[in-house]
């Protein structure tokens, strides 16, 4: 009956573009033990995320001890999952699991910077499971769905900060004003991903 | 209002069924004792309630109490609130402190909320599904939900009648993103109306017992908005994994290990989607239906949507 067990941190559902764009990491106190949030670019916080893709290639990257990396592809790009000697479960799945094959994950961003400077976000897993095919698409539209929801209520904040006078009546989106000031890329790119995500699903029901 | 008035009128509200008074009877001699007398009002609203008191042939517990109120369940927003609820016990959980002498689940038909009973209240004990007039319980407040505290000047008086609980039923669709400790093949207290499971071979209660077998999954349900804590008995196990209590101990003979169970149950249902429909009770919802999602879905409605945008 752990009372920190009451603040679970939810599972974002997001596609790979805006994952991997979500490179400004931040925690909201000062508590060491406070949760890290990787901030969306369609303006919310991301401590957890539900992501299911086709697992292209995996390899093992360590030196010493396994370190293993895998290549999880959705409709709008790649993620990059590692596991090691920590997430000794997911690493035996990435170890034993014979590519291709679809896989949910559940697990966190992690944030490096490379040697030229660009950030780059992966994902440390929790778990990592082999579904379906019918699971594979269930996440496709419901991660297009939440992604939506983001761009509208990102959308309708920006509208307000534009008409100042009725500002005082509408709600806040912190999140949608930390996007704006840390990111460049505007949400409208995300929005075209989640349609070229949609249509492949579309396409597969017209060949099917 | 002046403040004697005031006094007068909580004074007036107490007596108004036992005697037939008006406030400005009460006011008259209230004043009389602060502004003549120089009395304190505190000292002088004493007095003039002895006075009427012993007037009416009463006793200062006969009148209404001035602490604790009855409410619902529903009710309670705000802590450290002296009240009284009328409520039955759903759920016994194991205690984590030796602080605290019962812990659990207590539902009215408005809703439901944690109780703790300290130790050294020395309180009777609580039975599950026993209902109970629990006078003088304080409120505490943890993370925006409410519980209430059973302490010494609490009265507990136990009901014969049954009353009904209301169960928010919720419906979730999500994905199963997570098993929690205490899932798979566990072991239950066998002592009467003791159903906790036991650590290590030991129930919180009555110490190193012989276990019953049962079989459950906790499990989190994750929409992406929220993250949901779901209770799976052994037939909505069973119905989930195929994996049935009798199955169950099976495997667990055969490996020499319970946990292998676990294991398995894990491998079946983590990241799979499901319909989940059942009571709230707490912070866990309890799967009385299940379904597996894994039909077609719909792009289309979505697309036009997003095209739209």
């Amino acid at each position: 009956m752990s009372q920190a067990e009451l603040t679970r941190e939810v599972a974002r559902r997001v596609f790979a573009s805006e994952f991997n764009d979500s490179t400004y990491t931040f925690k909201e106190s000062d508590d060491e033990r406070a949760p890290n949030y990787a901030l969306l670019p369609t303006g919310d916080r991301a401590n957890r995320a539900f992501i299911v893709g086709t697992l292209t290639e995996t390899e093992d990257v360590g030196d010493e001890s396994e370190y293993w990396r895998g290549r999880v592809v959705d409709p709008t790009g790649t993620f990059f999952v590692y596991a090691g000697q920590y997430q000794p479960e997911a690493a035996a799945v990435l170890r034993d699991t014979e590519p291709p094959a679809y896989v949910a994950i559940v697990g966190k961003p992690r944030t490096y910077e490379t040697e030229d400077g660009s950030v780059n976000v992966s994902v440390r897993p929790e778990s990592i499971s082999v579904v379906d095919d019918a699971t594979r698409n269930r996440w496709v539209v419901e991660t297009a769905e939440r992604t939506i929801d983001r761009i509208e209520a990102f959308e309708e904040w920006e509208a307000e900060q534009e008409a100042p006078e009725s500002a005082s009546t509408a709600p806040g989106n912190e999140y949608a004003q930390m996007a704006r000031e840390r990111y460049d890329s505007p949400v409208e790119n995300y929005r075209r991903d989640v349609i070229q995500a949609l249509e492949s699903l579309e396409d597969l029901e017209a060949t099917a | 209002m002046s403040d004697v008035r005031q006094h007068a009128e909580d004074i007036h509200d107490q007596f108004s069924d036992h005697l037939d008074i008006t406030v400005d009877d009460v006011e008259e001699r209230l004043t009389t004792l602060v502004d003549e007398y120089k009395v304190p009002v505190d000292e002088g609203r004493r007095s003039v309630t002895n006075h009427y008191l012993e007037e009416a042939g009463l006793e200062r517990e006969d009148i209404a109490r001035g602490g604790s109120e009855a409410v619902n369940v529903e009710d309670i927003d705000e802590e450290e609130q002296w009240v009284d609820i009328t409520a039955k016990v759903i759920e016994l959980w194991d205690p984590r402190s030796d602080s605290v002498a019962q812990v659990g689940l207590l539902g009215d038909p408005t809703g439901t909320i944690k109780f703790t009973k300290w130790a050294k209240s020395e309180l009777p004990s609580l039975e599950e599904g026993g209902v109970y007039e629990l006078r003088n319980v304080v409120t505490d407040e943890y993370q925006g939900r409410y519980s209430v505290k059973l302490n010494s000047t609490t009265v507990v008086e136990e009901l014969e009648d049954d009353i009904e609980v209301g169960d928010d039923t919720s419906e979730i669709e999500g994905a199963l993103v997570d098993m929690q400790s205490g899932s798979g093949l566990i072991k239950r207290c066998p002592e009467e109306d003791c159903t906790r499971v036991l650590q290590n071979g030991r129930c919180n209660e009555h110490g190193e017992v012989e276990g019953e077998f049962d079989l459950r999954i906790k499990g989190v349900v994750d929409d992406g908005i929220d993250a949901h804590e779901v209770i799976f008995d052994a037939e909505a196990t069973e119905s989930l994994t195929g994996i049935s209590l009798e199955e169950g101990k099976e495997m667990a003979m055969d490996a020499l290990d319970t946990t292998v169970v676990a294991d398995e149950i894990r491998e079946k249902i983590i990241g799979t989607y499901y319909r989940i429909e059942g009571p709230t009770f707490g912070r866990y919802v309890l799967a009385d239906d299940v379904e597996e999602l894994d039909g077609p879905v719909d792009a289309e409605q979505l697309l036009i949507k997003a095209r739209s945008m």
